[in-house]
């Protein structure tokens, strides 16, 4: 209730500020709507959201099963994160500008470049965080495990992973924020559809009411994705706990 | 020869810890076991005790092979099976109850959990989070997941320490008769006489820095025989017995010296 309370202050701050600063710089949400249903109508809205989504499910996919990986063993491996964690820094403080510049002259302006160079983008973000989750895992568990014989598979799957789990799921919703954003730069400079592509063209125009019809579409998007999958998941994940009744 | 009796085919566990030291945070190595010898048989109850800070769960840790880092040699047959409870219950808390035994003992049948679950009272609990569960609950369901493996060898470390009398009694009660009902090779760490008395045939005495065996006593009578008389008179006679820590041996010569304090 008090989200939707919240969401509508933010539809009348949007309508006011349309009202001050004038339709052709802020369209109003009725503007906005109207060119999402336009879009909607000739079926590009759907296609070129649904190439983005694709794209940012590719890279986010790539970035967390390499990123639980490599901060799984960072973070129970000392020499691994003693050599891995220079390349992390410099891969973290790589602009993604240069990433993304980089991977299309390196793999050409191609559709594996595009999602390799958003997935080597939120990479050490997830490694980071995983590894931290790594680190404070509970040796006690382990020992337990390892008492027992249990197969190397069920430790990670019921002692290791459970305990990462909240980690992950950090990562995980950092990560799809800062994917879609990025997916939309590699779009805009490199290929030729998508969200990113459309929004490339509408700023030829200045055409800022389909800016923002496509933003608001993919934010949508985005939003029901968070709210159908990764809240499900992390409630999943979390029932173990005890909840004040 | 520490053990008098022969190690042989009935052997199930020989502990041989000649030295284990500790690096302490400043940098000093601190001597915490020296010159541990003995054998126990297949279905023996063997308890340790000390006083606390001894290395008794150094030592269980060191046969469960947690604590490579030692001098000596730990036989058990191969393919042994080994069942442990730890001095918490150490069970995973995003697992039910049930999961967490299973997880453990996989090839164990329905038909045997429900019969463990049973005995251990804890039927009604298979689906609760251990979360949800309390200390002597947690530590029953840790008991369960070591039976349920069927080992050959049973480690319990303190297993019923910061429970109330009532329940410490009851669960060693439960454990004494699963033991009777299928025989296992049981070492239980303990600083209750009691406990020891109760459960027992051999009853190990742990003392000195660096700590040695300093005592060993043999309970004849079975567990099942021994009533409240039994156990008081045995534990009058235990108490009379135990060395003080720090202290050279005296009232048995022959064993191993403890090594000077």
């Amino acid at each position: 209730m008090l989200r939707l309370a919240s969401l509508a202050v933010f539809f009348g701050a949007w309508f006011l500020g349309a009202q001050l600063a004038g339709e052709q710089y802020l369209p109003g949400p009725y503007a906005v709507l109207t060119a999402v249903a336009t879009e909607a109508r000739t079926g590009t809205l759907f296609v070129q959201v649904g190439i983005t989504l694709f794209r940012v499910l590719l890279a986010f996919l790539l970035a967390m099963t390499l990123g639980i990986a490599a901060g799984l063993l960072m973070g129970r491996v000392r020499l691994a994160d003693q050599l891995g964690d220079p390349w992390l820094i410099v891969i973290l403080n790589l602009p993604a500008l240069v990433i993304i510049v980089l991977a299309y002259i390196w793999a050409g302006l191609t559709e594996t470049a595009a999602i390799a160079a958003v997935a080597v983008n939120k990479l050490p973000n997830a490694i980071v965080t995983v590894r931290e989750g790594a680190r404070a895992l509970d040796p006690t568990l382990e020992e337990m495990a390892q008492v027992f014989a249990m197969p190397r598979r069920t430790v990670l799957r019921h002692v290791v992973l459970p305990q990462l789990a909240p980690y992950i799921a950090a990562a995980a919703r950092s990560g799809l924020a800062l994917v879609w954003k990025i997916v939309l730069v590699v779009e805009l400079l490199g290929r030729p559809n998508g969200v990113g592509y459309e929004i490339g063209i509408a700023f030829q125009l200045f055409d800022v009411t389909r800016v923002l019809a496509y933003s608001v579409v993919f934010v949508a998007a985005i939003l029901l994705i968070e709210t159908l999958v990764v809240q499900p998941l992390e409630r999943r994940a979390s029932r173990w706990r005890i909840r004040p009744a | 020869m520490n053990d008098a009796r022969p190690a042989g085919e009935y052997a199930l566990l020989e502990v041989h810890i000649a030295r284990k030291v500790y690096q302490v945070a400043s940098g000093k190595r601190l001597e915490v076991l020296r010159d541990i010898r003995f054998c126990l048989r297949r279905g023996e109850v063997a308890a340790l005790v000390g006083p606390s800070g001894t290395g008794k769960t150094t030592m269980l840790r060191i046969i469960a092979g947690l604590e490579p880092d030692y001098q000596g040699t730990i036989g058990r047959p191969a393919h042994s099976v080994m069942g442990m409870v730890f001095q918490e219950p150490r069970l995973l808390p995003w697992r039910t109850v049930e999961e967490n035994v299973r997880l453990a003992a996989s090839e164990a049948s329905d038909a045997q959990l429900a019969e463990l679950f049973d005995l251990l009272e804890l039927t009604a609990h298979r689906s609760h989070y251990p979360g949800e569960l309390s200390l002597g609950l947690a530590r029953r369901v840790a008991l369960a997941r070591a039976l349920a493996v069927e080992p050959d060898l049973l480690i319990l470390d303190e297993p019923f320490v910061s429970l109330d009398d009532a329940l410490a009694r009851r669960l060693r009660d439960e454990l004494a008769s699963l033991i009777d009902k299928r025989p296992v090779t049981t070492l239980l760490v303990t600083h209750d006489l009691d406990e020891a008395v109760s459960l027992a045939d051999r009853v190990f005495f742990l003392s000195g820095h660096p700590a040695g065996i300093v005592r060993e006593c043999t309970i004849d009578k079975p567990r099942r025989a021994r009533g409240p008389a039994d156990l008081a008179a045995l534990r009058v006679s235990l108490e009379q017995a135990e060395v003080p820590a720090g202290r050279q041996p005296t009232v048995n010569p022959g064993k191993q010296p403890s090594g000077p304090s």
